[in-house]
């Protein structure tokens, strides 16, 4: 029933980037290190390699995100390519075109790929069934489903600090019930082989199916980050304390923000990672945040090169059959 | 005018018959069912050697889309017809809902008109299906509504939920509840689980339909009013049911055909054909839903038939409108269930015909002497592919489009009257 995996072609190589899941093994590792030699092209003269010169990149946010439809950007004009922004919330869509034919007028502009953000779980699946076999789809984040570039950049952090995934204990803590990045670095994590991953939170912003994934669960902040090596926080977004999931900002960072006392529980070399932006007093102290275990900005950094694999090798694929 | 239906495997599950024999029709009833009587000359004689004669498939629940757009009706009746629908029940959440006597009369005639399959309006409970004032039921079923039935959830105020039953219990008129408890059903797209949880979509946890059951069992209790249960969906709801039988209340139950074959791990990539309403569950819940049909718990299959348009199923999932069009696979997918879970035929077809027409109090879906001639005779054994272009239905978005179905009506026969196969 539609369950081949809609993100390779029929060579098994990458054309669409919808989700860490179903990605192969062979596959994340070749984004990381097509990563690792772009790294090295933010520190040169000329900050650009030709790898999608002449091709059409359309960022297409239906849900507002300057900060990753700008790292989206940079990644595209370092790869030489054409970089056009559309702001849906204000156009089209107010207007009440469809998704689909928001699209197909697009297409019709000599589209090579699209980088899409919406708010819909599943919508970048949609949209990567519907257009023209030479366009390639990058998903930028949709509902609580996916964020998979975010999942790669935080692998490849975790492999510069960490060097190997198949010894490590890794925490995800917070609200993993909306969280689309937990969900990528869930997978991610999975596929390389880390043996502990754990996630961490009130059961109110915990999903069913985590031991399915193959998560150890932990209510506990303290015996959640116990030994670890890897810890990352998640950001608590303000509209979750107005219902009834959790009392306040203030309890919630009582009981799960991570403080200088309870990363003493993790190893003594743990990094702490956020896929920003940050809520320092609610999930993260201070302290924390700009302590030495943290490396939180260079997941940013990290994640322009990242980035730059993902769209390079998505491009470089034959057409999907 | 008389018709005989020769020689064909003639199942009537009320009876328990299931021989091959002749069946005599003269004008709009069964006037013979095994020998054809030595005075029977008929005008027409139907070739049903090889095929099933069975009752007429009365649906529990099929949207015609009116009130609402025009025209619709006749198109969806083609598409009963074909499915060897003989009796639809319409649900009252049409646009604007059933809950005027104007509007069942209209809506009447305009089944009449169509010759299509015989209509059965559920008249709206509440004024505008907004649950809070009663509709004026008793003059509703004066003008032709079979039951009453508060559509989406129940109503959020448990005092009118209860008023109504007794209302409704003074009349003797049954009523037809969906079991969602609103509040915990929330926002749900996919039922509340590890597939839902993967995929990130807004979840419907099974307590939206057990609390609701539980309500509405308590309330029944207090009021004895008579009540069907519309589209139950896991383990435990049915579980309720089979325990407020056993306590003898009056209650039936029933199911959407989607539900008896597929599961949450169907939705694959989020796929927008299997968004449906109740969502699709565990594999443990269905395997509860066959179960339940087998001993009886659950009474009756219906299509849930909701002819969804593409511009409202080309959309995310959690956006696209659930439904799907099923009045043509009801009768395929209904002995596909039969085959693959060794159900006999004249078990797997009173669920769709007899049960479902006791429910409704109809004197139809029974092959006996003197009832209506509403039937079906099908050919068990016809291969065919579910294609836009097969479909009669405007709806042409179901989970099972591009599948190979067996069993497909030739003649479908309402009050005598040849209406497919003529």
């Amino acid at each position: 029933m539609g369950t081949r995996n809609p993100q390779l072609n029929s060579n098994g190589e990458l054309h669409h980037l919808l989700s860490t899941e179903g990605l192969p093994k062979a596959v994340i590792e070749r984004i990381l290190s097509t990563a690792d030699s772009f790294i090295n092209v933010a520190e040169r003269e000329v900050k650009s390699v030709p790898l999608l010169r002449g091709k059409s990149v359309f960022n297409l946010f239906f849900e507002n995100s300057t900060r990753t439809r700008t790292t989206f950007e940079i990644a595209a004009r370092r790869l030489s390519a054409d970089v056009f922004n559309l702001d849906i919330i204000r156009s089209s869509a107010a207007k009440g075109e469809s998704l689909l034919d928001t699209i197909d007028n697009l297409s019709a502009m000599q589209a090579d790929m699209f980088v899409v953000r919406h708010a819909a779980s599943g919508a970048p699946y949609l949209i990567a069934q519907h257009v023209k076999p030479h366009i390639h789809v990058i998903n930028a984040g949709d509902g609580r489903h996916a964020h998979p570039t975010q999942g790669l950049l935080d692998m490849y952090t975790i492999r510069h600090y960490k060097k190997e995934f198949t010894n490590l204990t890794v925490a995800i803590v917070g609200d993993i019930l909306h969280s689309r990045v937990a969900r990528s670095d869930i997978h991610a994590l999975t596929t390389l082989g880390v043996p502990d991953v754990r996630a961490v939170g009130p059961l109110t912003l915990l999903p069913a199916g985590l031991e399915e994934m193959g998560l150890r669960v932990f209510t506990k902040l303290e015996e959640g980050i116990k030994g670890a090596d890897v810890i990352i926080m998640l950001r608590l977004q303000n509209e979750r304390m107005k219902g009834a999931l959790l009392p306040s900002a203030q309890e919630y960072f009582a009981y799960y923000g991570l403080t200088p006392e309870k990363l003493a529980l993790a190893k003594p070399d743990a990094i702490v990672m956020h896929p920003g932006p940050m809520n320092r007093g609610v999930e993260i102290d201070s302290r924390v945040a700009d302590g030495a275990s943290a490396v939180i900005l260079p997941q940013v950094t990290f994640g322009i090169a990242v980035r730059m694999a993902a769209l390079s090798i998505a491009a470089s694929s034959s057409r999907m059959q | 005018m008389k018709i005989v239906i020769a020689r064909g495997r003639v199942i009537d599950p009320a009876s328990g018959l299931d021989r091959v024999s002749d069946v005599c029709i003269t004008d709009n009833r069964l006037t013979a069912v095994g020998e054809r009587p030595k005075d029977f000359h008929p005008d027409r004689t139907i070739d049903a050697n090889g095929l099933i004669v069975a009752p007429g498939l009365v649906d529990l629940c099929a949207r015609l889309m009116e009130p609402g757009s025009e025209g619709a009706l006749k198109v969806e009746m083609q598409a009963a017809l074909a499915g060897g629908v003989t009796g639809v029940v319409c649900p009252p959440d049409t646009d604007p809902p059933l809950d005027e006597p104007g509007l069942v009369r209209m809506l009447r005639q305009t089944s009449r008109a169509s010759a299509g399959a015989r209509t059965y309006p559920l008249g709206a409970l509440t004024t505008g299906l907004k649950g809070d004032a009663l509709a004026e039921i008793k003059t509703l079923y004066e003008t032709g509504c079979v039951a009453f039935m508060q559509t989406g959830s129940l109503p959020h105020d448990n005092s009118v939920l209860l008023q109504a039953m007794r209302y409704a219990k003074t009349f003797d008129l049954p009523l037809w509840l969906r079991p969602v408890e609103d509040t915990l059903a929330g926002s749900g797209v996919a039922a509340a689980g590890p597939v839902a949880g993967r995929l990130g979509l807004p979840s419907i946890p099974v307590v939206a339909e057990t609390v609701a059951l539980q309500t509405i069992f308590e309330l029944q209790r207090a009021s004895g009013a008579r009540l069907h249960i519309c589209r139950l969906s896991s383990a435990a709801g049915i579980e309720l049911v089979r325990r407020a039988k056993q306590e003898g209340l009056p209650v039936t139950a029933d199911v959407g055909i989607h539900h008896v074959h597929l599961i949450d791990v169907d939705i694959g990539y989020f796929d927008a054909r299997f968004r449906l309403d109740p969502p699709l569950r565990s594999a443990r819940d269905r395997d509860a839903i066959v179960a339940g049909l087998a001993d009886g718990t659950i009474d009756a299959i219906c299509s849930d038939h909701a002819p969804v348009g593409d511009d409202d199923k080309h959309l995310p999932f959690g956006e696209a409108t659930p439904g799907a069009t099923a009045l043509e696979t009801l009768l395929p997918l209904t002995l596909k269930w039969a085959s693959e879970n060794k159900v006999p035929l004249v078990t797997a077809l009173a669920r769709v015909t007899s049960r479902p027409a006791e429910i409704l109090g109809e004197d139809t879906g029974r092959l006996t002497v003197g009832a209506k001639a509403d039937i079906v005779v099908f050919d068990p054994d016809a291969h065919w592919r579910v294609t836009p272009d097969v479909l009669k239905s405007a709806g042409k978005n179901t989970p099972f489009a591009g599948y190979e179905l067996l069993g497909r009506a030739r003649y479908t026969l309402v009050g005598g009257d040849v209406r497919l196969g003529g």
